[in-house]
């Protein structure tokens, strides 16, 4: 299982990470590593078996839907890094090429 | 290890009126002020909030109308919400993260007046098997401090093994609870995928994550699930099952008892002298009525590969929320939304967070979706339906919680591959869904400390505390 320096770019731009040289190369060699470790799953055969998404499935669970207590606003904001009237304050994201 | 108490022996000296809570309270608080400058078992220490608690829980007694767990003094895994205090999962990402609710279980521990004493160091986010993974500071094993405690609820664990707590809260993704539960010394106890909300437990791997519990007794164990098993509307994943009284499986022997020992368990890369314990256990299980007999779950060797897929796949997803907008850690002077992201991120997750987040991305990415993760959702299925038929015929698995005993600090640290190959023995359950109990039964030649693995049907925790409390009072411990 080979990964490639452009690989590991690609993933960390879809993942929202950013990378020096020298750990895109670390990172490269351990994905390249796990990859081909979990590759022996390609041993079984799996043909016809049924996926496991959850273990205690008993189907969908249904409740009414009613309106109840939530978090107040303020609570609800008291975590956030900037915020502003209410809200949470991010930077500018229009007239933006 | 001196001046551990367990909950049942400060029980009967607080009905005698002997001590009270406030005094109990203050007593742990000293021990941890004291004693965890070696351990760095705890990130938080909860003293103001604990003395509060003890007060109105001594009155409460006056009054007598004290709950069920008056007088146990418990750790909880800093992963799990508790209202005003902060919540780390042992990352700098969520270093200032303050909860603003209880988590279900928290709830139910205050209201049986259980005395919440600090929130425990751990791997960040639960990801790894050692506890080194913490953004602040690595746990030391109390039985030798140049060794790590297991993860990751290392800091849990520590807070029984050294006494400064008498039960904790830990989270078991892979064996998170039961590892550490078996490199300390100290009863750890994974339930069935459901048995406890997990309302309030911040998510690593949402289909295998479970809330566990680590105690210094069986009988302590059983206590604590008593009070936090049960469905909860607030987690549609929390199970209806029945839940029965606990403490009546303790008093029960293992006459007749149907007992299977998967030989995959006892292969290359167990330890001579773990297997040798293992082995005692068995006769004296044999010895006391019951049927012990080799079975095979054929696919364990694929628990692993089949594990760190689905595990790093949800990882991904349910990490995607800290992005520096709602709540912790935002690089600052960043006027860019699509950096901030990336440098808030960059910054806040160490490195076994970003490896994880990393592989799950690549294995749910366009392409490879079915080669890697419905594989291995589909391998899942398969190892579930090993288990299903070897409980046709046992009533419970035995065998080793590790590979080893507790391992040195900074030995697999830059060695990602074997320290996954650490969680060999434990990650079948969760995939399998079923609960799973370490028992503490032995030391090795270096005096460390060895852990007894039982597995049950799904629910069938009674089962594992049965077992589990049955070995404690038949060994002899060194």
């Amino acid at each position: 299982m080979r990964i490639q320096k452009e690989d590991v770019e690609k993933i960390a731009k879809l993942a929202k990470l950013q990378f020096s040289e020298d750990e895109i190369e670390k990172f490269r060699g351990h994905l390249e590593e796990i990859l081909t470790y979990v590759n022996k799953l390609n041993e079984l055969n799996t043909d016809g078996v049924e996926p496991t998404y959850y273990v205690q499935h008993a189907g969908d669970v249904m409740r009414e839907d009613r309106v109840k207590p939530s978090l107040p606003r303020e609570e609800a904001l008291k975590n956030a890094p900037a915020q502003d009237k209410g809200f949470f304050r991010v930077p500018k994201v229009i007239d933006q090429t | 290890m001196t001046g551990k108490s367990d909950f049942q022996s400060v029980r009967q000296l607080l009905a005698a009126g002997d001590i009270n809570c406030q005094d109990l309270t203050q007593q742990y608080i000293e021990k941890i002020n004291e004693g965890d400058k070696k351990f760095n078992a705890f990130i938080s220490i909860l003293g103001e909030m604990a003395r509060e608690q003890a007060v109105a829980v001594d009155r409460k007694m006056a009054e007598g109308r004290a709950g069920r767990l008056t007088g146990m003094i418990v750790a909880v895994k800093d992963i799990i919400s508790m209202k005003g205090t902060r919540t780390t999962c042992g990352s700098k990402i969520l270093k200032n993260y303050i909860s603003p609710y209880d988590a279900t279980v928290i709830e139910r521990l205050k209201a049986e007046d259980a005395i919440l004493i600090g929130k425990t160091n751990m791997d960040e986010f639960g990801m790894g098997s050692s506890s080194e993974n913490s953004a602040f500071q690595p746990v030391k094993n109390p039985y030798d401090l140049e060794r790590i405690p297991g993860g990751s609820s290392g800091g849990s664990a520590v807070a029984v093994s050294a006494g400064m707590a008498m039960s904790a809260l830990g989270t078991d993704t892979g064996g998170s609870v039961r590892q550490p539960a078996a490199l300390t010394g100290v009863v750890g106890l994974r339930p069935t995928y459901g048995r406890i909300s997990r309302y309030g437990l911040i998510a690593f791997a949402s289909s295998l994550d479970q809330i566990g519990i680590l105690s210094q007794t069986v009988t302590d164990c059983a206590e604590i699930l008593q009070v936090i098993a049960g469905r909860d509307d607030r987690d549609s994943t929390s199970s209806d099952q029945p839940i029965p009284e606990y403490n009546t499986f303790l008093s029960r022997d293992v006459k007749g008892l149907q007992i299977g020992m998967p030989s995959e368990f006892f292969g290359e890369g167990l330890d001579k002298e773990i297997k040798q314990e293992i082995d005692k256990i068995a006769d004296l299980l044999q010895n006391g009525g019951a049927n012990v007999r080799e079975v095979s779950l054929p696919h364990a060797d694929y628990g692993i590969a089949t594990y760190y897929l689905i595990c790093t796949a949800e990882a991904s997803s349910n990490l995607a929320r800290y992005d520096g907008v709602h709540y912790g850690f935002r690089k600052d002077h960043l006027t860019e939304l699509e950096s901030m992201y990336t440098i808030t991120r960059s910054q806040g997750f160490g490195d076994e967070v970003k490896r994880r987040i990393m592989l799950g991305t690549y294995v749910l990415s366009a392409g490879y979706y079915e080669a890697y993760y419905r594989k291995a959702q589909k391998v899942r299925t398969i190892i579930r339906q090993d288990y299903e038929r070897v409980f046709k015929t046992c009533d419970i698995i035995i065998g080793p919680t590790t590979p080893t005993t507790a391992f040195r600090l900074g030995e697999k640290s830059h060695d990602p591959l074997r320290m996954y190959l650490s969680d060999i023995y434990t990650v079948s359950a969760p995939l399998a869904g079923v609960p799973s109990i370490s028992v503490p039964i032995g030391k090795d030649s270096k005096g460390l400390p060895i852990g007894f693995q039982i597995t049950a049907k799904p629910f069938g925790e009674g089962q594992c505390l049965r077992v589990a409390h049955w070995i404690e009072k038949n060994i002899n411990h060194q």
